[in-house]
């Protein structure tokens, strides 16, 4: 049951970010490209995608739990320190380069594009890269010195 | 440069989905919809059904534009627009800042905000301003 929702979940999802434009790369530059060939659509996305969810989780919330687990599982971390705004000045300029986030490029992997493939396997390179950088860092000052 | 269509309502309907979708996990696992944090967890899962969720979830994902090409008879465009060197690289710095930045478009930018996150709220500006800004170096200052 669980499995059968979060596929479906999956799908609406990886259907959405289709149809939105955000599995496209020029349409998504296009969006920043304000200075040259404009493209809004991307406001709609996010605009959408913002109030829709900003009122399901208002009902969602009022139940108290979710449906297949006990309690809900939200991010906790409320600091905005140099490691946030560091990794989001990155992203932003892999993005802008790249014109592909993680939630455009995982559904256009269904698209069977080469080139999208060869992007996620460079994404994952990218979190494990990062993600052994922290384990050194946190394994270095829990040592003593 | 690669003019696109200005898509106000198929974009508007594709937000409403994301946002069905985010309200939908939150729903049944409690959990943010978002990309990188799924990824990643895909990646280094904390137990056997904390994986199989997560793929099923993915594996949901892919099929998302198969069902559009299903339905209308059209893939999805793909349209990549960067050299594939500077695309690939670019996958790399977009995974290093995302893990280091807690999350992407879809868990600062829509579920962080839903949720009225102040952290998330900074992280969202921070990468719009950079795209924004890499976007003009590239296409108008290099490439100008």
């Amino acid at each position: 049951m669980r499995l059968i929702a979060t596929y479906l979940v999956g799908l609406i999802f990886g259907t959405g970010i289709a149809i939105s434009g955000m599995a496209n790369p020029a349409k998504v530059l296009n969006f920043f490209d304000v200075a040259g060939s404009w493209d809004p659509s991307l406001m709609f996305v996010m605009g959408g995608a913002l109030v829709t969810t900003f009122i399901g989780y208002k009902l969602v919330f009022g139940r108290g739990a979710p449906v297949f687990e006990d309690d809900f599982n939200v991010p906790t971390n409320r600091a905005i320190d140099s490691k946030l705004i560091a990794g989001s000045a990155t992203f932003g300029i892999g993005w802008g380069i790249a014109g592909f986030c993680p939630g455009g490029a995982l559904p256009a992997l269904g698209t069977g594009r080469w080139e999208v493939f060869a992007f996620v396997a460079a994404l994952i390179s990218g979190i494990l890269i990062a993600k052994a950088i922290q384990s050194a860092v946190a394994s270095r000052t829990r040592a003593p010195a | 440069m690669v003019e696109t269509a200005f898509t106000p309502l198929a974009s508007l309907s594709g937000g409403v989905l994301i946002g069905i979708a985010a309200t939908l996990l939150m729903l049944t696992m409690g959990r943010v919809m978002g990309a990188t944090g799924i990824l990643g967890g895909l990646l280094q899962p904390a137990s056997r059904d904390d994986f199989a969720w997560r793929a099923s979830l993915v594996a949901g994902m892919v099929t998302g534009p198969l069902l559009v090409w299903l339905l209308s008879g059209t893939m999805p465009e793909v349209q990549v627009v960067t050299p594939t060197a500077a695309f690939i690289v670019g996958g790399v710095i977009v995974g290093i800042g995302v893990t280091f930045g807690g999350g992407c478009t879809s868990g600062h930018g829509v579920c962080g905000i839903a949720r009225l996150s102040l952290r998330s709220i900074a992280a969202t500006l921070t990468f719009m301003a950079f795209t924004l800004a890499t976007v003009f170096v590239v296409r108008h200052v290099i490439g100008g």
